[in-house]
């Protein structure tokens, strides 16, 4: 189905099933511990062995040596796979550094071994007494440093430049120029990345942990040599990715590669201390605002630059997106400029660019309303644009961002912000609250799915859509059965499989709307086969309660499948309406902190998000999305930083003790506001994204809220209590 | 992990002989940081003696008015009884502030006195720490080294003792018993206990090889106001960047340990007469010395505005 003129009525509008806020229908599976993830999958395959990696122990240099006699000797080794005996590989299209290291060592933790044996233990104990012999060469390890040198990358958002940004600022009444820094931070996801392999002659299968389902099957046959056609990939149940689980990695790789060698199935996974430095992480960014105003508090000039850092082939992180978008103003200049640094590689974290970039926008905004002399809500309303700045034809297919500052200041009772900062105290606590608009793109992705339906009644879905414990299954399961006109108990869906159609997969929050609209396209198939089959003239054919009517015939849904059963598949593509219509998701993120005088330990009391993001397809897994990223945006406000030894080049802190990340503990009440919307230009379904929009804007928020707790400004991430400590009020 | 091979101990007399019997033989106790420790490969011993099974999870009185608690008694329990929270409060709230239920639940007085460092650098074996590996250097001087010590460290070793209980067992002035190989008995005050790192930071207290801790001793009531104030980048669960364990008296004279700067809890008694005098000046004697890192040295500026938190607190 091509999607290329905005939606008109159509059968999802009932809002019969979609749009409920219904139960996750793998909730009981994932509270009982029974769904089946990757490397528990015991019984897909017989006689597995297991294969644990062996990471890189420099972060740039050669391979000297290697001694693997001893390791070979220990008990119950099977094989050693190194690069020198994997035979000829090639690399995916979507990885920067290979994924099997030596001679050449690109990164730290890079795989250079995989040694197989008959348990994990053994393994592990083996790994230990395999020696490598290192030539370390020197490396760019500091962005600070590097960044001069940083070029405008080929991908990403090119540099931009609307008007004249120079000479609007230099005459701007007021302006405004600071500099933000985030740091590298972690996906952290609570399950590692695992892989099963197993060969049929020269077809592989692995099942694993991937959000993209189709970019896994194609980079794994490029990096072996294989037809696509060889290759299988299932990953039905993902316990997180946060786009750590985007592309093909080293577990998948060395799984098929070790059970070539063993000649049985083998399964690898990466344990938590390799995460950080063998797989991607958000790289860091340097970024520099300014804004010239008018005293009437309208942007006259808006620039935004940033810096990042990354391995050769590597992206930037592309933190100046929403600044090309999301306020006002005749003159801009946003662009990126990217290093070459000899850190792991950087890639996809939920909300790539906008994260960190709206880390240090909505902080600037904050402070250049406080320049002004205005409130920071009303700043933000007065440069509001409901056309992109820099193409003014073309308009936001919605965008109530003011909507969401209202409402979220009335719900949350922003009038009894203190407009003194460091002026709110409650005994120890000096008590604040920010805000900060929340802004992500809302992308449409082809997305294809196939449908089953049998002679009970039953409508079975099949798409490689993974579940990243987002609500994939449920929302999919919702789809089909307003479609179709069935009870959710009368809809099976599968996910996760290369023989499955090939979907949009998950990823930058296009996932539910784009899975949902190709389910949406084979299911209008399926009733028109379903119409034509009882002869019931499809124009006029309903489709409720297990029945299909039309005039006044009648037949259960069952019979048009006989005991053959019907099939039906499509693929939604789309026409050029995202050209036509800047498609957008917008929020307003409201936070409170109390901040210890005398420590300067900032601790979470409140938490809003009021999100505008076309139609909620239910309720509540939307909201327990954006609840997750809310989660996350605390996190990244004040603890998450990986630490990078500058001397040896890579992540210190590479485990979850060292790694900080916020638990339920840390977060004390939050709330979800969705504005009622559906944006017809989107799909079918009328739907956005959420997952993202929830973390977009939640760190400048918190930033904002502690600045008006204490009157301190710190404008690098994570705002931990060291960078509060000298500048806080006398302690007793 | 290296295969071990394994025994219960049935007394602790036999366990200390066990150990010293057998080269590369550990205690398991709780085994909540050992394990992990075997893990990583970064303990590897051959020989694991359980000593689970032995009687040492009592409580009991002692005849000068104190308390002996038993080497296995799980921090849990030990921070719930109901004459620690009463009378050394300190103590019990410094056992909160760590870890989480489930692993208080499974630690024990004795493991928990001999928790290693949680220095990064230990944690990974491709980079050089004398701790783990004597005489290979230490990748954390000169590195990330935000956690570590801004005191009493050495060139070879800026790792800190990560503990919470043991800061206020020092403030308690708690003594250590232990039976030796050799069936003797002895008693360690707490101060003894732990070492500075110096050029050995691989001996980090003053157990001898197979040494078997059987209780701590806790001296009668001090009396006072008992604060522990534990301070972390997270709230929920973290381990102290700074924690404070305080014993502060009416008339403002106060004991108080210092954690998370130190290879050992850092309680420096000649200090303690500022006390009265405010927490500037008490802070600037006990840390006097202080050699912190670019990465930490706002530990010493914590300590001063932490302490002056907790005896604010003490007196209102
Ligand atoms: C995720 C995590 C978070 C934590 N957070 C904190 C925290 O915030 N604050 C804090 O203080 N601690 C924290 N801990 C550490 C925890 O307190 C220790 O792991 C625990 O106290 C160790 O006790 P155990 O009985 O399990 O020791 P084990 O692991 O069994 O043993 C530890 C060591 O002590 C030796 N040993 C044990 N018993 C004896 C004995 N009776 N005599 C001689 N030697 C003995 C063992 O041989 C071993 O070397 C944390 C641990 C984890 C895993
Ligand atoms: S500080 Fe101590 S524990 Fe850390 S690396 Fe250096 S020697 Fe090892």
């Amino acid at each position: 189905m091509k999607f290329d003129t905005p939606a008109t009525t159509n059968p999802i509008d009932q809002l019969k099933v979609v749009g409920q806020p219904l139960d996750r229908v793998d909730g009981p599976l994932k509270t009982s511990g029974t769904a089946p993830y990757a490397y528990e999958r015991h019984d897909v395959v017989a006689n597995q062995a297991y294969g644990y990696v062996v990471g890189a122990a420099i972060a740039k240099g050669r391979i000297t040596g290697m001694a693997l006699d001893a390791a070979r000797a220990a008990p119950g080794v099977i094989t050693i796979v190194t690069a020198e005996t994997a035979g000829k590989l090639d690399k995916g299209k979507r990885n920067a550094a290979t994924l099997f290291g030596g001679p050449e060592v690109e990164h730290y933790h890079q795989a250079v071994a995989l040694v197989v044996a008959e348990s994990f233990e053994q393994a592990r104990a083996a790994a230990q007494l395999v020696q490598v012999d290192y030539a370390k060469a020197e490396g760019a390890y500091d962005l600070a440093a590097a960044k001069q040198a940083g070029v405008e990358p080929s991908e990403g958002s090119p540099d931009q430049k609307v008007g004249d940004f120079e000479a609007a600022f230099a005459a701007a009444p007021v302006q405004f120029d600071r500099t933000y820094t985030t740091p590298d931070q972690s996906h952290a996801m609570m399950e590692p990345h695992a892989s099963i392999a197993a060969w049929e002659g020269d077809k592989v299968t692995v099942w694993t942990s991937n959000q993209m389902v189709d970019w896994a099957t194609t980079d794994l046959a490029q990096t072996l040599g294989l037809p696509k056609e060889q290759v299988r990939i299932v990953s039905p149940y993902i316990g997180g990715g946060f786009g750590g689980k985007l592309f093909l990695r080293a577990d998948t790789l060395l799984a098929a590669l070790g059970a070539r060698a063993a000649k049985r199935p083998v399964k690898v996974a990466l344990t938590r201390p390799m995460m950080a430095n063998n797989t991607t992480h958000r790289p860091a960014t340097i970024q520099r605002i300014r804004f010239g105003a008018g005293r009437d508090g309208k942007l006259t000039a808006i620039a935004h630059e940033s810096w990042s850092g990354n391995l050769p082939g590597g992206e930037p992180e592309d933190a100046i997106q929403q600044s090309r978008l999301l306020y006002a103003g005749a003159n801009r200049l946003t662009g990126n400029r990217l290093a070459t640094l000899d850190l792991p590689e950087g890639n996809a974290m939920r909300a790539p660019g906008e994260t960190p970039g709206l880390m240090a926008l909505e902080i600037a905004m904050d402070e250049m309303a406080e320049q002004l002399g205005l409130d920071p809500i009303e700043f933000r309303v007065r440069n509001d644009t409901q056309v992109d700045p820099a193409n003014p034809d073309r308009p936001f297919s919605q965008r109530q961002l003011i909507e969401c500052l209202r409402q979220g200041a009335e719900r949350f009772g922003w009038d009894k912000r203190a407009t003194k900062p460091g002026s709110r105290r409650e005994g120890r606590w000096l008590v604040g609250i920010g805000v900060a608009a929340g802004f992500r793109n809302s992308m449409s992705m082809p997305s294809g799915a196939r449908v089953r339906l049998d002679a009970a009644g039953v409508v079975t879905v099949e798409t490689d859509m993974t579940d990243i414990g987002t609500g994939s299954y449920t929302i999919i399961a919702q789809t089909a059965a307003e479609m179709m006109g069935v009870g959710m108990d009368k809809v099976v869906v599968r996910l996760g499989d290369s023989s499955f159609p090939v979907s949009a997969g998950s990823g930058g929050q296009w996932g539910a709307n784009s899975s949902t609209a190709g389910v949406y396209a084979a299911c209008v198939k399926l009733r028109e086969a379903v119409a034509q089959k009882l002869g019931f003239n499809s124009a006029d054919t309903a489709f409720a309660d297990g029945q299909v009517r039309a005039g006044n015939r009648s037949a259960p849904l069952g019979q048009a499948a006989g005991e053959g059963g019907l099939v039906a598949e499509d693929t939604i593509e789309y026409g050029d309406l995202a050209k036509q219509y800047q498609q957008s998701t917008f929020a307003g993120h409201f936070v409170e902190v109390a901040v210890d005088a005398a420590t300067g330990e900032v601790r979470v009391r409140r938490m809003l998000a009021v999100c505008a993001a076309g139609r909620i397809l239910n309720p509540k897994s939307a909201r327990s999305q954006v609840i997750g990223a809310m989660t996350m945006g605390v996190g990244g406000a004040l603890m998450e930083e990986l630490a990078v030894d500058k001397r040896h080049g890579f992540f210190v802190n590479h485990d979850l003790a060292t790694y900080e990340v916020p638990v339920h503990a840390d977060i004390p009440h939050q709330e979800v506001v969705f504005l009622e919307e559906a944006d017809a230009t989107s799909s079918p379904m009328k739907a956005k994204g959420v997952g993202e929009l929830g973390l977009c804007g939640v760190g400048a928020a918190v930033a904002n809220a502690i600045h008006n707790a204490t009157g301190l400004r710190v404008r690098e991430y994570p705002i931990t209590l060291d960078k509060l400590l000298d500048r806080l009020p006398d302690a007793a | 992990m290296k295969p071990f091979t394994y025994e219960r101990a049935r007394s602790p007399a036999e366990a200390a002989a066990a150990a010293a019997r057998t080269p590369g033989a550990k205690f398991i106790a709780g085994g909540t940081n050992l394990l992990d420790l075997m893990k990583l490969q970064i303990e590897t011993p051959g020989h694991l003696i359980d000593v689970n099974g032995l009687a040492l999870d009592k409580i009991e009185a002692t005849a000068e008015g104190g308390l002996r608690i038993g080497a296995l008694v799980r921090n849990t329990d030990l921070a719930a009884d109901e004459r620690v929270r009463r009378d050394y409060g300190v103590l019990s709230r410094a056992l909160l502030a760590g870890a989480s239920g489930q692993l208080r639940n499974k630690a024990t007085t004795g493991g928990n006195l001999l928790q290693r460092t949680r220095c990064p650098y230990f944690y990974d074996t491709n980079q050089p720490c004398n701790k783990r590996q004597p005489g290979s250097g230490c990748a954390a001087i000169g590195g990330y080294s935000r956690q570590l010590a801004v005191i009493g460290s050495s060139e070879a070793c800026i790792a800190t003792h990560p503990g919470d209980m043991s800061i206020a067992m020092r403030a308690l002035d708690a003594v250590v018993e232990t039976v030796k190989p050799d069936g003797t008995a002895r008693a360690i005050p707490i101060a003894e206990f732990h070492r500075l790192p110096g050029d050995t930071p691989q001996i980090e207290t003053a157990l001898e090889q197979g040494e078997f801790i059987t209780a701590v001793v806790l001296p009668k009531p001090a009396g006072g106001t008992h604060i522990y104030r534990k301070v972390r980048d997270r709230a929920s669960y973290a381990y102290a960047l700074v924690s404070v364990a305080a014993i502060v008296q009416r008339d403002g004279t106060a004991r108080v340990a210092i954690g998370g700067v130190a290879h050992k809890p850092w309680r420096v008694e000649a200090a303690e007469a500022e006390i009265p005098r405010g927490a500037k000046a008490a802070a600037a004697a006990i840390m006097a010395g202080a050699r912190p890192t670019h990465d930490n040295a706002f530990k010493v500026t914590l300590v001063e505005r932490t302490l002056g938190a907790v005896l604010a607190e003490a007196r209102s």
